[in-house]
């Protein structure tokens, strides 16, 4: 139970807050679109922050999914679950068919050939205008419902959307602390050593990218649904690149970390509203100098300043820095 | 359409100049630094606003002091980059130099849209708009110093990393930061000074081009993409590859353009990029490396 105790929180956290602040536009709206965020960078964060693998092109699956649920529900008239399903396995398709040649590169060149990909599905979703609607989007895209419960107002969606969050990160701690895990986390020590070590590196690699295209998938036709309109513009570079952001922001290899980043990258816009033409340049400054002073992200950082304080005042009480703690954070 | 062949390579040779020059840039910052800085298109976009700004209205300064002051002011720019937000990360990640370069150009384009707003502006050609015939194609005076002002800026480049003393420490410290430190040479000044060399570069691209494709404060980042595609297409440790790859980029976009479909000339030029990197993973003229154990 210790293992999952920050997921416990985080519950709590979801249900607690629409409790206290009811009708709250940052509850029921920026909550909302943080928690899709959140599902993302998760997801992002498999591949990144545990299997070491950068990706700037991550948009272009949520991009994906986003669509194949926008189309199929707007012109084939279909159940928006059997939707969401296609384009689950559409993407995990195109993820499994990219991942052998993609996940041979390394470093920079990795970053070029995510960016690359990222860049063609968004040429594409602007371009091919029969099917997608060009840059003028796609509307009309009908609500999700449940067994006949409606997915309409603000609050459902912070109901449904917290709570594929929640799944989403107790997926995530399973599978980071099973054998795939190890074995992920392996491969970001050293690949040559895992091999050693009998871990089917190509495999690994594999599943953790079609892992990683099909949560982002999942969010996408969330998203479709929760919008009813999409256009090019929300599966650009630059979201692939906030997503990263929130990954490294939050603390690579803390799930918790990623949420966190999510969140804080998602209200910060929100906030600097208020300087309105300051907004861009402020929001540049805050990105470099938290990289350049808090290059281990902003969770992990916090934890460990808030561990050396608690130790400061009770040194007796907290002999050691619990190890548990860690498998908590992870 | 032989002409119109000859045509798609003139506009494909000017525009594969400008990726040239960023890429160049961005080839010099990743020897000498280990750093991808993607903040390079926004030195392409601060060297073209500012000379607008410099040279417009009635008391605009004469283009070539505004053109020299442009450089001068991308320069400063690109060593406060290097000194302010690159020096004090030093030893950090790949990720997060990646993430520091994009909170930079960032930064700068929202500086330059709080200082120019978001008005396209063009720059006057450098020597009329006189079109010059080759047969049935068209090439404006402009095309010539974009080819021209890149050809003699690479062998400015090639000769100062192969001829002077300042060039060779620079390719020292690319090698080995501790061996050069050793040998005496100021390895945190031969950073200021690969950051300055690959701004000007940048600005300089930026000037040349404005007359040709207008400017604005969002210029940047498409060049810088398109850049550092280039630099990736001819292996990123060689900047001279560097150079042949944006030549080869924006032929590639310009004949795609003419001949496949205009709207897809940039998905053209990414699929190419990433057959490049399937089959040849170092790029076109890079040499393969082996990861050491």
């Amino acid at each position: 139970m210790k293992r999952l105790r920050g997921l416990f929180l985080l519950a709590l956290l979801v249900v607690v807050l629409p409790i206290l602040f009811p009708d709250n536009y940052y509850v029921t709206v920026v909550a909302v679109s943080a928690a899709l965020h959140a599902i993302l960078a998760v997801g992002l964060n498999l591949l990144m922050g545990y299997a070491g693998l950068i990706s700037l092109g991550h948009a272009a699956f949520f991009g994906v999914g986003a669509y194949t649920s926008a189309i199929i529900t707007t012109r084939f008239d279909l159940n928006p679950w059997l939707a969401m399903a296609a384009g689950i396995l559409l993407t995990g398709c195109i993820a499994f068919i990219m991942a052998r040649p993609i996940l041979r590169l390394k470093g920079h060149y990795l970053a070029m050939a995510t960016l690359g990909l990222g860049m063609i599905v968004q040429i594409v979703l602007v371009q091919a205008e029969g099917l997608t609607g060009g840059p003028d989007g796609l509307g009309g895209i009908p609500p999700l419902s449940l067994f006949g419960w409606e997915v309409d107002s603000d609050l459902r969606w912070y109901m449904v959307m917290s709570t594929v969050m929640l799944l989403v990160v107790w997926l995530a701690l399973n599978l980071i602390d099973s054998r795939s895990g190890r074995a992920l986390r392996a491969l970001h020590g050293s690949e040559v050593a895992a091999e050693m070590m009998g871990i089917d590196t190509t495999a690994t690699k594999t599943g953790v990218f079609v892992i990683a295209a099909i949560s982002a998938s999942l969010a996408g036709s969330l998203f479709a649904h929760q919008q009813a309109f999409i256009s090019p513009d929300s599966f650009s570079f630059f979201f692939s690149i906030e997503l990263v952001t929130m990954v490294v922001l939050g603390g690579m290899a803390s799930t918790f970390g990623a949420v966190f980043g999510a969140f804080v990258l998602t209200f910060l816009p929100e906030l600097l509203v208020v300087f309105e033409d300051y907004e861009v340049m402020i929001f540049g400054a805050i990105l470099m100098l938290m990289m350049i002073f808090l290059p281990q992200g902003l969770f992990v950082g916090l934890q460990g300043l808030l561990r050396r304080l608690l130790q400061q005042r009770a040194p007796a009480r907290l002999p050691a820095p619990a190890e548990e703690d860690k498998h908590g954070a992870a | 359409m032989a002409d119109q062949i000859l045509q798609f390579l003139l506009t494909g040779i000017t525009v594969g100049a400008t990726y040239a020059l960023v890429a160049l840039g961005f080839a010099i910052i990743y020897n000498a630094s280990d750093v991808v800085n993607f903040a390079q298109g926004e030195f392409v976009m601060i060297g073209a606003m500012s000379a607008v700004a410099l040279s417009a209205g009635d008391n605009g300064l004469p283009m070539p002091v505004a053109l020299l002051l442009a450089v001068l002011i991308t320069v400063c720019v690109g060593v406060l980059l290097q000194r302010f937000a690159i020096a004090p990360a030093r030893g950090a990640s790949v990720v997060t130099t990646i993430i520091i370069t994009i909170g930079a150009s960032i930064f700068l384009r929202g500086v330059a849209l709080l200082v120019w707003g978001k008005d396209i502006f063009a720059l006057p050609a450098f020597s009329g708009e006189q079109p010059i015939h080759i047969g049935q194609a068209t090439l404006l005076p402009q095309n010539l110093w974009v080819m021209g002002g890149t050809g003699v800026m690479v062998l400015g480049v090639h000769w100062f990393f192969s001829h002077t003393a300042v060039g060779k420490a620079v390719l020292a410290c690319s090698c080995n930061r501790t061996a050069a430190h050793l040998m005496g040479i100021n390895v945190g000044l031969m950073m200021l000074i690969a950051y300055g060399l690959s701004a000007f570069l940048g600005a300089m691209a930026g000037v040349l081009v404005a007359p040709i494709t207008f400017t604005s404060y969002d210029a940047g980042v498409m060049l810088g993409l398109k850049g550092f595609s280039a630099a990736i297409l001819g292996g990123m440790g060689n900047p001279m590859g560097a150079v042949a790859g944006g030549l080869l980029l924006g032929l590639i976009e310009s004949l795609s353009a003419g001949l496949i479909s205009s709207g897809y000339k940039d998905a053209i030029g990414f699929v190419i990029l990433l057959l490049v990197l399937f089959f040849r993973p170092s790029g076109l003229f890079g040499r393969a490396s082996v990861e050491r154990v």
